[in-house]
């Protein structure tokens, strides 16, 4: 049972770091502001929900498991609002996006 | 287990510290910090279970809180010039 955790602890960790990993190489790759925020929502979904997952399994019941849980359902909710507020302040500062012309803004 | 997730959680807070060094605009360096807030988070969480001691997870729910509302501030900062005065 101890050994069943730890495997469901190990794969949960592995997709985490691999979304993580990813989610940074896109947030250096990127041209732009608005398409670096996929990679920064790739970090804050994937990374986030599997690193969680992955603890919850590896404690049991408890406290712990409700204070993990509170802090994912918190990253849930607030990654898309800061994400929609920095690309909409973006949008009113009239940043060009990649590839665009000067005279043509979205 | 926790010291390879911790070393993945490291690895990728020095690519994101060089975009938010390099970054072209404002908007940059603020997504960069608020994904490097959410990968602290999680670091501190793992580094509670790595040293058999999770009651760290009370630190990471604040942080995560005070993450949020320093992106929202500054983002505000930039946009209006002011943190809510009163005077026009």
């Amino acid at each position: 049972m101890d050994l069943m955790k730890d495997i469901i602890t190990g794969i949960c960790f592995f997709i985490g770091s691999l979304s993580i990993i990813i989610g940074a190489c896109g947030l250096i790759k990127f041209p732009d502001v608005f398409s670096r925020v996929h990679a920064a929502g790739m970090i804050d979904t994937g990374g986030t929900a599997f690193f969680l997952l992955g603890m919850m399994v590896q404690t049991g019941w408890s406290l712990i498991t409700v204070k993990l849980l509170l802090i994912g359902i918190f990253i849930f909710f607030t990654s898309p609002v800061s994400s929609h507020v920095i690309v909409n302040l973006a949008r009113q500062k009239k940043i060009i996006p990649f590839g665009r012309k000067i005279g043509k803004l979205l | 287990m926790f010291l390879a997730a911790l070393i993945a959680c490291g690895f990728s807070s020095i690519l994101i510290l060089i975009r938010a060094i390099l970054g072209k605009t404002t908007f940059d360096r603020v997504l960069a910090l608020n994904s490097l807030g959410t990968i602290i988070v999680i670091g501190i969480a793992l580094h509670g279970f790595y040293m058999d001691r999770p009651e760290f997870i009370d630190i990471a729910i604040v942080y995560a809180l005070i993450n949020f509302i320093g992106t929202i501030a500054v983002l505000k900062l930039f946009s209006s010039g002011s943190l809510g005065s009163f005077k026009k």
